[in-house]
Formats: structure tokens, C-alpha cells, sequence
């Protein structure tokens, strides 16, 4: 019996130390080179660069960071990046205690809740804000036998605050009326965790679809309006994907993939989130209040009319300090900054991970900014 | 709880020093050894819960933003609670019937060349991670519940349970996954426990005639009784504490909804998975929310855990 | 209690024996009356299936009604009604038994198809820097020599913890105020959510080393071992309790002074059962998400020194990964790293499940019985 049984019970357990063995043997990859094309900026940033750098913050940013860390690492072999993709919250606030070196963020930083002086004094001068990724939140769409959809940012909000419920509601009915919109039931899906994208997304609500809209700008979905919670992105994106169809949901547009993408009214037109008509709204936006030399912030111009604007965007920023304890880190986090800005950097963000490149004006000021790093 | 022994009786006297073995040194080490490690444990917890009281406390006066939209921390910490408490029951009752029938077949209905490998199995299942169960709940079982909840809202939807919308990731098939995982543990408890049956019970029931199922009836139910209530309690503090299948399964939003429904897409939240989707995020007092929470979720899952050892051992002596 | 139960037992028992005339002559089903039945309802099953045209899970549903009604009704027409529900509840213990293992069987199967294929000796003996963050190559090495490493860390600290604060419980404090207030402690913190341990090394790493955002395999282990600490202890400690007085007591009558006899006598006695207690307890946190997410953080190479920087581990890898699957370029490669690393997640706690069992078997006293 005692026998019998080990031998069953081995040979399992052999295996798996052979498999364990094998991957014990060698580590290392073989470099498999990826595209890279244009500019990466001034060798000189980045010569003598190795160590660790910590970082970390908004989700929306990670696929971004993870094409801008693998192209760092070609002109800077000896450095490891890590982005750790908490959420904005989480990048400002381990960014202000000096966990994280850098952080990404949704949301600028302001003094209304101290954060901004906090970081101040944490950096021992001004932060830099500069925004390194701008990428249109896609109205999302799972409904068969639609392939297009119009709407206005009142049956926008009417959705998803839970009162238009049929997907042949008069009100969609009247922006699509070549359409054949089934009777179902819509499935509404939001971000069940605070997140930077449902604030750009509210903040466009509460702008333009007036009283449809009464939540406010909020970064946790407001749970009296209802509708299915789904944790991230990726939740969001399963979620209206999944086999229940008949789901709306907002997502980033680079995520959207095989799904149907609404557009969106703007002015006299119904817009498509694209690349450039998000670029686009930085351009006719005014910087924020608390722009300054170091910080460049932009306050979304949502109600804009401008032909060709897609108006829900998600701008996203890099916050890092003038100068650190040690020049090492500061050398680093200088290195990495350019390199995000440099040609290169947007070219492989934008190939990888589909966000949109900064447009060269931007590009040239926010360079202006990181010069400024150590000096 | 498997031996008979009551430990008190077991232990050699200590303070008879006739009895006392020489070489006092060792002796000391090694108890000194031996208690210090007891204390260690003492201090563990008690960093535990100064961390815990430290933090969580101050978040007593939280309310509004700070208290994730709820109008106090009672009302916050409250919601959750029945959530955590609503998922967890609903495993059980998935769970109870499961496990004993599965107990039953291992302990008594296979032959012993079956029962061995299938006790392997159970166990087997206990060894699956958390995060692995979430990605099966959520890509494998929710699908194919959907069409079950469907009939379920399309007949029964008078019934508060099956009301509302329908929808996959709802609050009942995050039971079913917490279900499968709290199965072996109530299982491997059951098994023990029948298996205790004094031999003589059971051959004097079937002696006098019994079918087996009256033999299991009569001897080894009445005889486990406060075993089985022991072991369910202990798997549902296995289930209330479960973090990462219900995060990925669960489709809920901030402190969730205070409903009845279990198939719709607006489902209570539970405490470990709200801290989970959150703490990420979470910065200056909501850091204190959510350490509140999670002395809520380790208060809940004492108590039953507690309860649940103390009516094991409040269980039938055998002797 | 006992006595009570006992003669419930009897005295129901006794008539209800007594009232269905017990006839000597009365028929019997054929020993293998379950397997015919078996048979003749997945014919059913199947029949049925086809001529209401649908799928296998309509054919298991509708062979598995037949059977448990048919099973029983036949053994009423022969063999009376006490037999019948004897069947019925048989036949339900056993539908109950698949029905509980449906779902492990659906586990391993989904993750072996999913999992199996990309589970190469690349995919094992690499890791994830330079462009395997994208899309190209790229492996689990690290996280796996991640998860082999705070998992390490946490059994280093909590097996030798654990034994000897049973040791105590069941050698030395017996009876005693302290002995049960630790055995109180010790299921206090049973209850501790894993995610709770997590807050806690957190907490504590900020302390002690002064960094705001502590990123430590170390801190892994220790918030693991809190986890581990109090199975260990109850499983070891009821080791020890099974182990008979007499042995103790020989062993002091020969002199043997009492730490000897510990180690000598009583821990090897109980070896067995010791090893595989916490065997399993390693198994159980070896699969951990909660905590290492936030103390240990993720890494994309084999980092080997769990007092410097951010480590790696399966479960993490799993749980992080699962976020890049929506990417549109790459999120298939993702969906296959998740799937892969879930596999070997499983095969390495289930192996270590195995080796308990093992050990378990071959250093078992041979028992009298």
C-alpha cells in the first residue's frame, strides 16, 4: 500500500522538480529588437545611467510605460524602470512620501487637499507636472446588429445614470435614425474602483449634459445611478464584451479593440474618438489655475464646439521633482523623462500601447521643463 | 480535537522534582526556547492590533468623501458587513450539502481503495490559489450561470432573491466560488468527524438491522451534530476573509447595494474585496476608512472562527 | 451525552427494525444493480438528448434524473421501502460527489488547455525585461524563483515559530493560564484576512526602515508567515497530543532529561504528521495574492535579495497581468502568460501538496492496526 502510493504519488512530484530544474537553468533573454524608429534625444542624457527606478501611479498609463521602459532600455541597458500600476491616488500619494520616484497621474496635483504643498516640501522646490499621455475615453459598445452609434451628451448621460434603460429609447432613437435598435435592456458598465478615467469621463458629463447629469465630477462612480461595477480597464472592456451583450461601457480608446465606439456630439457633428481630434482639445484648452514655470496643466475645454474636438479625453501627467537627494536618482529620472518626450519614446507609445503622440508644440515645452531637472 | 486525550492529563507532571529528569540546562533552554516562541506569537498579534486600532480608529469620524460616499463610518463599515456577511451565507448553504454528502461518500459509502485518493482530491482543491479560482469564476463559470440566471429572472422574479436585472459577475456566482473554495476544508473537518463514530454505534445499528443510510441517520448524524455546525463555521470564516476570487468575480460598486438580489448586476460589496479594488487608490483618511474595514473583517471572522472551536470542543467526548 | 445518544439510538432504532417485518426471503438487487442502472439511464440519457436535439450537459441531466429515479424504484419493487431510501441516499451521496468535483475537474482542465501550450522551457527560464514587457518572448522565471523565495522566507520564520510554540502548548504549559491564552491568540489569528497581514508588513517596513513605500521580499515572508504561524501551531500541536504518554514516560524513566525526550523521542514519534501539517500550510500561502501585492510589488527580473527592492511572484504576476489582457496589440500574448504562470502556480503547490503526502505515507508509524 505505502508503496503503491508513493510511486503515484512521485512521479507527479518528479516531474514538476524536472520543470522546476529546467527553469532553474538559465535566465536571460535573447534581444529580440522592436521597432525603433526616430529620435531618442541626447545620447549624453543617458550615458552612465544604471540602478533601480521606482515608480508608479495611474493605470491608464501602463500599457504606455511598459513600451517606454522596454525602449529606455535600449538606450540605457543598465537601468531597470518599474511602473506600478496602482492608480493615480496611489502614484500622488507614494510620490509626495518619495516611495515612488516619478508617478503617473490623471489628475494634476492642486492645493485642495495640500497635496501640492506637500510634494513642494517633499521636493524641496516646485514639482514638475508635465502631461506625457493623452488618449480619448471611448463610449464602448456591445449590441448586436449595430455597428454604429451617435450620441448627444444628454442621452450620454441619461444612460448611464440609469434613466434611459431600453436600447430603443426615443432619445437614442433620435440620434441614430437610420439604426435598427433592439428592444433589450442596456447594461451599463462603469469602473467599480476610483479611477482618473471616470473623472475625465464625469467631468464631461457635469460640462455639458446639464441636468441629465447630477453626480457632479466624482472619481467613484455615484452607486445610486446603478449599473454593472467592473474593477479597471480591463474589467470595463470585458465586461461590455462579455456574452450578455447589449452593454455600454467607458474605456480608454487604445483598449477598445474589436468593439463598437460611439460617436460623440459636438457642437453640429458627431465626433469619433481618434488620435487627433483628442489631441486636438488640448490645443483650444486653457492651462489650469495652477499652471506655472514647472507645471504644465491643462483644464479641459469640454464645451467646446470646435469642429473636429472629440471632447472626452483623458490627460494624463508625469510628476517628478527638480532635483533629488542624490544626483544618481535625479540623473535617472532626468534620463527617463527625456526619453518619454523624445521622438522615439512618443513613437514607440503610440505604436505600442495606441496613445496618442503630444504634438510637437507640447513636446518642445514639456522638454523645456525636464531640462530644468538637476540644474 | 482528534484525540481523545484530554492534554492536561498528558503533559508529565512538571513539578515533582523527584521526577525530574538531570541535565537542568538543556531543559532550561529548551523551555525558555519553547516559551519564547508562545510569547513571539503573543507579540505578532499584538503588533497586529495596535496596527490595526492605530490606524483604524481615527477613521470613528469619518463620514461623506471620507467614508466613500456613506453618511458615517457605522453606516460604511455596515453596509459592507452585509455583504461580506450575505456572500459568505449563501456559500454556506451551497456548501453544507456539498460537503456532507461528499464527507459521507469518502467516510462511508466508497470502498476504501476509492475513498483514499478521492480524500487526495478534495484536498487538492484546497491547494488551488485564490487568484487562480477568480480567473476560473470569471471566465469559465459566470458564462455559464448566465442562462440559468436568465430563467431564474424570467419565472421567478416575484421572488426578491431573483429580482432586478440579470447578470454574470452577481453576487451569487461569487458564492459558488467562494463555495468550491471553502468545500475542502468543511469537507476534510466532516470526514474527520464521521469517521469518529465510535465503530460500536454503528455496528449496533446495522446488527439490529439498519440499511446504511439508517445506520448513518441514527448513529454517526446525531453523534456529529455539533462537529457539523463547527465545521460550516469554520469554512464561513475561510469564505468571509476571501479576497481575490470575490474582487475579480463580483460586479459592485463602492460599499455596494443593500439588496436581496443575488442575480443582478448590482450586488452588496464584501469587506475584503472592497479593500482590494480600493486601497490602491486610497490616500490621507480613506487610508483609515479602509484599515477599519479590515478590523471590522478581522472582528467578524473571529468571532466565528471562535464560535466555531468553541462548540467543537464543546462536541461529544468520546470515552 | 454519549450515554444519552446511545440509547436514543436504541430505542428508535429498535422498532422501526422491528416494523417492516424484516422478511429473511426477501428479494435482493444483483450486486452490480448500480452500474446496470448507470448503464441503461446514460441510453436513456442520450436517446432522450438526440430527440430533443440538444447538448451533453441536457443528455448528463436528463441520464442523471433517470438514474436516481429508477435506481431507487427498482430496489422498492424488489426489495422493500427501507432499502429504497437507502439507494435514493446513496445515489444522491455519490451525484452530490460529481457534482463537487465538477468544478476541479473544470479548473485543472480549463487551465491545462489554456495554460498547457504555452508552457515552454522558454517561457520558464525567462523573464520579463527589455520587450518581453511588450509583447515578444519573455517568461515567468523570475516570479517563480520569486514565489520558491518569500515563500521560503515565510516557512524559515514561521516552522520553527510554530513547532516550538506548540512544543510548549502541549509539553510545558499544559493547564496552564498562559498555554490557553495563546491557544486563544493562536485562533485569533486564524481569523486574520490575509489581505489585513498584508496592511500590516506594510506598516511595519515603514517603521523599520524608514523607506515610505516598502518593497521587500522580507516583507513577503513575514506577512506570509503570519498567515502560516497558526496552522502550523494547530496542526504540529495535535501531532504531539497523538502521541501516547507512555513513550514520554519511558523515556524519563530511563534519565532521559525532558528536552531529549522532545526532540528524541516525541518529535520524532510525530515526524509524519508534522511534515505534512506544514507542508500544507506552505502550500496554502505559496498561492497568497493579497498581501505580496502590496508589500513585495512586482519586479521584471529574478531579484534574489529579499532585503533590496521589489520581488516578483506568481501570484502577483497572475493578478497584474490580468490587466494588461485587454491591451489590443498584445493582449493575447498576455492572456497566454496568465493562463501559463496560473498552471505553474498550480503545479508547484499541488507538487508540494504531494511531497506532504508522500512523506506523510512512508515516515507514518506503522500502527498497530
Amino acid at each position: 500500500m505505502n508503496r503503491t502510493s508513493f510511486r503515484t504519488a512521485a512521479a507527479p512530484a518528479i516531474a514538476t522538480l524536472a520543470v522546476l530544474a529546467l527553469a532553474a537553468c538559465s535566465s536571460g533573454n535573447a534581444t529580440e529588437g522592436g521597432d525603433l524608429s526616430g529620435d531618442a534625444g541626447d545620447p549624453s542624457t543617458y550615458e552612465g545611467l544604471n540602478g533601480t527606478l521606482t515608480a508608479g501611479g495611474a493605470s491608464s498609463q501602463d500599457s504606455a510605460q511598459r513600451a517606454w521602459i522596454a525602449g529606455f532600455g535600449t538606450v540605457a541597458p543598465d537601468m531597470t524602470v518599474t511602473y506600478d500600476p496602482q492608480g493615480s491616488g496611489a502614484g500622488r500619494e507614494n510620490f509626495i512620501s518619495g516611495g515612488y520616484k516619478y508617478a503617473g497621474t490623471d489628475a494634476y496635483l492642486t492645493d485642495e487637499e495640500g497635496e501640492l504643498s506637500d510634494a513642494t516640501e517633499n521636493c524641496g522646490s516646485t514639482p514638475i507636472q508635465i502631461p506625457n499621455y493623452v488618449s480619448p475615453i471611448a463610449i464602448i459598445f456591445n449590441v448586436e446588429g449595430v455597428e454604429e452609434l451617435n450620441l448627444t451628451p444628454e442621452t450620454l448621460a441619461g444612460i448611464f445614470a440609469g434613466k434611459i434603460t431600453k436600447w430603443d429609447d426615443e432619445a437614442i432613437k433620435a440620434d441614430n435614425p437610420d439604426t435598427d435598435l433592439p428592444s433589450s435592456k442596456i447594461r451599463p458598465v462603469h469602473r467599480s474602483d476610483e479611477s482618473g478615467t471616470t473623472e475625465n469621463f464625469t467631468d464631461y458629463l457635469d460640462a455639458v449634459a446639464g441636468k441629465s447629469w447630477s453626480a457632479g465630477v466624482v472619481e467613484t462612480w455615484p452607486k445610486d445611478f446603478g449599473g454593472e461595477g467592473a474593477k479597471g480597464t480591463d474589467g470595463v472592456v470585458k465586461s461590455v464584451a462579455d456574452g450578455q451583450a447589449n452593454a455600454i461601457g467607458y474605456a480608454d480608446a487604445s483598449k477598445a479593440g474589436d468593439l463598437g465606439v460611439a460617436n460623440v456630439k459636438v457642437g453640429e457633428e458627431y465626433v469619433a474618438p481618434t488620435a487627433d481630434a483628442a489631441a486636438k482639445i488640448l490645443e483650444v484648452s486653457p492651462e489650469a489655475e495652477s499652471a506655472s514655470d514647472t507645471a504644465l496643466v491643462y483644464d479641459l475645454d469640454h464645451e467646446t464646439a470646435e469642429s473636429g474636438t472629440y471632447p472626452i479625453v483623458l490627460t494624463s501627467y508625469l510628476l517628478a521633482c527638480q532635483s533629488y537627494d542624490d544626483e544618481a536618482t535625479t540623473d535617472q529620472v532626468k534620463g527617463f523623462l527625456t526619453y518619454v518626450l523624445s521622438d522615439q519614446g512618443q513613437q514607440i507609445g503610440s505604436d505600442e500601447a495606441g496613445s496618442a503622440p503630444l504634438s510637437d508644440e507640447l513636446r518642445t515645452k514639456a522638454q523645456g521643463i525636464v531640462d530644468t531637472i538637476g540644474s | 480535537m482528534s484525540t481523545a486525550v484530554d492534554p492536561g492529563r498528558l503533559a508529565p507532571p512538571t513539578d515533582k522534582a523527584a521526577a525530574k529528569p538531570p541535565a537542568r540546562l538543556g531543559d532550561v533552554i529548551f523551555s525558555k526556547a519553547a516559551l519564547g516562541s508562545g510569547l513571539l506569537v503573543i507579540i505578532f498579534l499584538a503588533g497586529v492590533g495596535i496596527f490595526l486600532l492605530l490606524q483604524g480608529l481615527p477613521a470613528l469620524d469619518a463620514e461623506g468623501e471620507s467614508a466613500y460616499g456613506e453618511p458615517s463610518i457605522w453606516k460604511f463599515v455596515g453596509m459592507l458587513i452585509y455583504g461580506t456577511v450575505y456572500a459568505s451565507f449563501l456559500a454556506m448553504i451551497i456548501v453544507t450539502p456539498l460537503a456532507i454528502g461528499l464527507a459521507l461518500v469518502i467516510s462511508h459509502y466508497a470502498p476504501r481503495k476509492v475513498a483514499k485518493p478521492v480524500g487526495y482530491l478534495v484536498d487538492l482543491l484546497a491547494a488551488v490559489p485564490s487568484v487562480v479560482f477568480g480567473l476560473w469564476g470569471l471566465e469559465v463559470l459566470a458564462p455559464r450561470l448566465l442562462p440559468a440566471y436568465q430563467w431564474l429572472n424570467e419565472h421567478f422574479s416575484w421572488i426578491p432573491l431573483f429580482s432586478g436585472g440579470v447578470n454574470q459577475r452577481s453576487l451569487l456566482t461569487a458564492s459558488i466560488v467562494l463555495a468550491f473554495m471553502a468545500l475542502p476544508i468543511v469537507t476534510a473537518i466532516l470526514r474527520e468527524i464521521f469517521a469518529q463514530t465510535p465503530r460500536a454505534h454503528e455496528e449496533a445499528a446495522l446488527a439490529l438491522g439498519a440499511t446504511r443510510w439508517e445506520m448513518i441517520r441514527l448513529a454517526v448524524f446525531p453523534y456529529a451534530r455539533s462537529g457539523m455546525v463547527a465545521a460550516v463555521l469554520l469554512g464561513l470564516g475561510r469564505a468571509l476573509g476571501e479576497t481575490m476570487a470575490v474582487a475579480m468575480v463580483l460586479s459592485a460598486t463602492g460599499t455596494g447595494y443593500l439588496t436581496l438580489s443575488v442575480i443582478s448586476a448590482e450586488n452588496p460589496n464584501t469587506i475584503a474585496a472592497f479593500i482590494a479594488n480600493n486601497y490602491a487608490n486610497a490616500s490621507g483618511a480613506k487610508i483609515n476608512t479602509m484599515i477599519f474595514a479590515g478590523l471590522a473583517l478581522f472582528l467578524l471572522t473571529f468571532i466565528v472562527n471562535f464560535a466555531g472551536r468553541w462548540i467543537a470542543t464543546r462536541g461529544p467526548k468520546k470515552g | 451525552m454519549t450515554q444519552s445518544t446511545k440509547t436514543r439510538t436504541r430505542t428508535v432504532a429498535v422498532p422501526e427494525g422491528n416494523g417492516h417485518h424484516l422478511s429473511v426471503s426477501a428479494g435482493k438487487l444483483p450486486r452490480n444493480a448500480a452500474l446496470l442502472t448507470a448503464a441503461f439511464s446514460t441510453a436513456v440519457g442520450i436517446v432522450l438528448g438526440l430527440i430533443l436535439g440538444s447538448g451533453l450537459t441536457l443528455m448528463a441531466f436528463l441520464g442523471w434524473v433517470v438514474f436516481v429515479v429508477a435506481y431507487p424504484v427498482w430496489a422498492l419493487s424488489i426489495e422493500g421501502r427501507r432499502k429504497a431510501t437507502d439507494r435514493t441516499v446513496q445515489a444522491l451521496a455519490w451525484s452530490i460527489f460529481v457534482l463537487a468535483m465538477a468544478p476541479l475537474v473544470s479548473l485543472v482542465y480549463t487551465v491545462v488547455l489554456k495554460g498547457g501550450p504555452v508552457v515552454t522551457p522558454d517561457f520558464l527560464s525567462r523573464d520579463m525585461t527589455g520587450f518581453a514587457s511588450l509583447g515578444q518572448g519573455g517568461g515567468i522565471y523570475h516570479a517563480i524563483m520569486g514565489t520558491i523565495m518569500v515563500t521560503a522566507i515565510a516557512a524559515i520564520i514561521a516552522v520553527p515559530i510554530g513547532v516550538f510554540t506548540a512544543v510548549y502548548l502541549v509539553e510545558y504549559g499544559a493547564g496552564r493560564r498562559l498555554a490557553q491564552s495563546i491557544t486563544f491568540l493562536v485562533d485569533v489569528m486564524t481569523g486574520i484576512p490575509s489581505i489585513v497581514a498584508g496592511l500590516f508588513a506594510v506598516a511595519l517596513f515603514i517603521v523599520i526602515t524608514g523607506d515610505p513605500l516598502p518593497r521587500l521580499g522580507i516583507g513577503g515572508g513575514v506577512a506570509l508567515a503570519l498567515l502560516m504561524i497558526p496552522t502550523v501551531i494547530r496542526s504540529v500541536e495535535e501531532m504531539l497530543k497523538l502521541v501516547p504518554n507512555d513513550l514520554r514516560e519511558a523515556s524519563y524513566a530511563l534519565g532521559v532529561p525532558k528536552w531529549r525526550t522532545i526532540v528524541k523521542v516525541v518529535l520524532p514519534t510525530s515526524v509524519a504528521g508534522i511534515v505534512t501539517g506544514i507542508t500544507l500550510a506552505i502550500a496554502r500561502v505559496a498561492g497568497e495574492t493579497a498581501p505580496l501585492l502590496l508589500i513585495v510589488g512586482t519586479y521584471p527580473e529574478a531579484n534574489w535579495s529579499p532585503f533590496d527592492g521589489a520581488v516578483q511572484t506568481l501570484p502577483v504576476f497572475i493578478y497584474t497581468s490580468l490587466a494588461a489582457t485587454s491591451d489590443v496589440k498584445y493582449g493575447d500574448i498576455w492572456t497566454d502568460r496568465v493562463w501559463g504562470a496560473a498552471l505553474v502556480l498550480i503545479i508547484i503547490v499541488m507538487a508540494l501538496n504531494l511531497i506532504a503526502r508522500v512523506i506523510g505515507n512512508v515516515f507514518a508509524p506503522k500502527s498497530g492496526r
